[in-house]
């Protein structure tokens, strides 16, 4: 893979347009080995856009993404994933029809090859990849200990309750054995108790599962917590990076969450 | 959330001194999860032996059927109700193989009917005289691999829309397609498609000197193809390829995330879906010696979509058994005015039971009901002679128990057409109003239903079935949506 030093992923000059709407402007961003890097910003600054960008749901207009050192724009989402970029969806998408064993295990569909009539004869390679499968599952569903204990495993992914549907997601996304991992707002709707749980998962999940973590989220206490580096966003451009304190007192970011100071407002007319 | 309150089974948190549950504890996701599974199963015993069902396991339930689908010719199956056995499983297996399109992948394919038909046509043209001056006359062992190979093609090509349409412009997309075949055989070069008349004088399925002539001997080669087309699909279904036809149905855009080649994977779908009607379809062509551009047209579409709705989409077993229902009732019960009287009166009296509780409201309806047609009757006989001078239409028990109790005039047409709207407006009623009302409206909505029935519903087959299975779908709808043997699913707006 990546050479040391070398970032995992880098954006460089990355845009992006929907018509004359600029959702991306020019955006340097990179996240290197085994680093965990936020994404801040307010509502509509362009972050889960990045992930959409990176995971090849849009074509870039403009830039470059690369990822391990190739080039990824513009391949198709299923290529990019199977490449090891793995994500979790700010709205949850789980194959909610499905049980919580098979959503992880659907998700070992680009690193398997038994074709139709392997599985159906139940040939060598079909038994192993199948068998190989099922490790992995248990092996990334054992990640959250008794969250996803045995016994949810046979139930459907709708059965779960909120947290377990965001934990169940990011087993999902561990299961394509990924070397990043996008998270997007993984804290979202969750109580103070869960939200610290979060924090600590996502160091874990770098220290564990050995993968950079690059993650967007509104709520401070994650951001602070986990992050090594911090990335703030607004109107699809990076107005500032650094580490949290700094990029938290940061004047255009407080400007961009709060507005400006009114008194300054006052002073320019 | 609650589950995360509950401190978690096992050892470590024995020196609490608490009672050990044998179970793991329930927290939300399990209450839910049981919940969900109570809902699966019927009330009392039907639920009971469901439960035992599903205890013994798919393949042992799979084997059952078949042997209780060998064994009905052997019981005394035979002439008529064999010919309805034989359609009835060839809807089956074409109703599995849309499952594959429909209930797996997710895609609502309007045009399936037609690989029925290419399957049917390639069989035919490759087993009669009318391609060169001799015909081909093919081996079956050699015509029917080919045919479901070149109907699998065909699939990858009509598939090739899903990869930009979804929904209900695939539907229609594919609908056009189904149509275009018809068209396609009624009129394209009728020297080699017969056009309307279509191909007769087409083989019997034969190789190595054997013939499957007789419909017993195609009765018992469709049981056991279903079987195996079960057999081999259930096993695609637990493997790889079924796990992304179903991330891909639940969400395509996730399952592309997950390393999960959409485009690839839906159209493996309707291949897969392809190749089974088109071996459907030369068994069909085989059994029938003939094939006309009519048997492919919608209505079977419409039977097959009935079957697989009916039977629970998304399981196999459900499709198959939700078509040859549906093909027995429609192909069989209802042709015959006794069987479907029984059928009528039988699921009149089966809702009731179902739902009229306590069973005192019910006797109650019951006996008023009856009154008011005997009473009715009296009133109409007293006033002339000639407005109950029709009798029943039904035959047997049930006009001999009906005879004083419902009003057929003599001219039972018009008199039933007017009794048919009413019956519409007392049902439309029925479903509006609630309580006290609602059972007191129910008595003269099963006089106008049955008076119905006798005047104008049973003599008119070809009308009552389509109302019919119209009707069972309805009343399945709402009391078991997911189908007979389906899983209950959760639809999520994205």
């Amino acid at each position: 893979m990546s050479a040391p030093g070398q970032p995992v992923l880098s954006l460089s000059r990355l845009s992006l347009a929907f018509g004359g709407l600029r959702a991306l402007s020019e955006l340097d961003l990179t996240v290197g080995d085994r680093e965990i890097v936020s994404l801040i910003g307010p509502n509509g600054a362009g972050k889960s856009t990045v992930f959409n960008v990176v995971t090849g749901i849009y074509e870039p207009s403009g830039g470059d993404v690369r990822f391990a050192g190739q080039s990824i724009a513009g391949r198709a989402p299923h290529v990019i994933a199977q490449l090891g970029i793995a994500r979790t969806f700010q709205s949850l998408r789980l194959f909610m029809n499905m049980s919580v064993l098979e959503n992880v295990i659907a998700a070992t569909y680009g690193h398997t090859g038994a074709t139709p009539p392997e599985s159906v004869l139940r040939l060598p390679r079909a038994r192993r990849e199948e068998r190989e499968a099922r490790e992995l599952a248990a092996d990334v569903l054992s990640f959250f200990g008794q969250r996803l204990a045995g016994y949810r495993w046979d139930q459907p992914a709708y059965s779960l309750s909120y947290a377990n549907r965001r934990r169940l997601e990011i087993a999902r996304a561990l299961a394509t054995r990924p070397t990043l991992l996008l998270l997007d707002e993984p804290a979202a709707g969750m109580n103070p108790a869960e939200t610290h749980e979060v924090t600590e998962l996502i160091g874990r999940l770098r220290d564990e599962r050995k993968v950079a973590i690059c993650v967007i989220e509104h709520d401070m206490h994650v951001v602070a917590g986990c992050s090594d580096r911090v990335v703030a966003l607004d109107h699809g451009v990076k107005i500032a990076e650094g580490d949290f304190d700094a990029v938290a007192n940061h004047p255009a970011v407080v400007e961009a969450y709060m507005g400006r100071d009114p008194e300054a407002l006052a002073e320019s007319g | 959330m609650s589950d995360e309150a509950l401190p978690p089974p096992g050892p470590e948190h024995a020196d609490l001194g608490a009672p050990q549950l044998a179970g793991p504890q329930v927290g939300a996701d399990e209450w839910v999860a049981r919940q969900a599974q109570r809902h699966e199963h019927l009330p009392s015993w039907l639920g009971a032996g469901q439960r035992a069902a599903e205890r013994a396991g798919w393949w042992p339930r799979l084997a059952l059927a078949a042997v209780a689908g060998l064994l009905l010719p052997v019981l005394g199956l035979g002439g008529f109700q064999l010919q309805v056995g034989i359609d009835a499983l060839v809807i089956a297996l074409l109703a599995v193989g849309l499952n594959i399109v429909v209930g797996s992948a997710g895609m609502l394919d309007l045009g399936y009917v037609a690989f029925f038909g290419f399957g049917a046509y390639g069989f035919a043209l490759l087993s009669s005289a009318k391609i060169g001056t001799n015909g081909i006359h093919l081996s079956s062992v050699l015509s029917i691999p080919v045919v479901m190979i070149a109907t699998g093609a065909l699939g990858l090509l009509v598939g090739l829309p899903s990869r930009r349409l979804s929904g209900d412009y695939l539907a229609i997309v594919t609908l056009f397609f189904g149509e275009a075949f018809v068209e396609f055989t009624n009129n394209v070069s009728p020297g080699v498609l017969g056009g309307p008349n279509g191909i007769v004088g087409v083989d019997t399925i034969h190789a190595f000197g054997v013939q499957v002539s007789s419909n017993k001997a195609y009765y018992f080669l469709l049981v056991i193809v279903l079987v195996v087309t079960m057999a081999v699909l259930r096993l695609l279904d637990t493997s790889r390829t079924g796990r992304a036809w179903r991330a891909v149905r639940e969400d395509p855009l996730a399952a592309a995330a997950m390393t999960i080649p959409v485009d690839r994977v839906k159209l493996m779908a309707f291949a897969f879906g392809a190749t089974v009607a088109g071996l459907a379809g030369t068994i069909f062509a085989a059994q029938q010696i003939s094939v006309f551009p009519t048997d492919f047209d919608t209505p079977i579409l419409i039977i097959i979509y009935a079957g697989l709705i009916l039977g629970g989409a998304g399981s196999i077993a459900g499709a198959a058994t939700g078509a040859l229902v549906v093909m027995v009732i429609y192909d069989g019960l209802l042709r015959s005015p006794t069987d479907s009287g029984y059928l009528f009166y039988g699921l009149i009296l089966l809702a009731l039971i179902a739902k009229l509780r306590p069973w005192r409201r019910l006797a109650l309806v019951l006996a008023v009901t009856a009154a008011l047609g005997f009473a009715a009757h009296a009133i109409a006989s007293a006033i002339a002679a000639s407005w109950v001078a029709g009798g029943p239409q039904s035959t047997g028990l049930i006009a001999d128990a009906l005879r004083d109790w419902v009003i057929v005039p003599a001219n039972p047409q018009t008199a039933g057409n007017v009794g048919f709207v009413l019956l519409v407006c007392l049902l439309i009623a029925l479903v509006q109003l609630k309580g006290g009302w609602r059972t007191i409206l129910l008595v003269p909505t099963l006089y106008v239903a049955s008076f119905t029935w006798e005047t104008v519903l049973s003599p008119n087959p070809s009308v009552t079935r389509q109302l019919m299975i119209g009707a069972i779908l309805i009343v399945m709808m709402n009391a078991r949506p997911q189908g007979l043997l389906g899983t209950r699913r959760v639809e999520v707006a994205q």
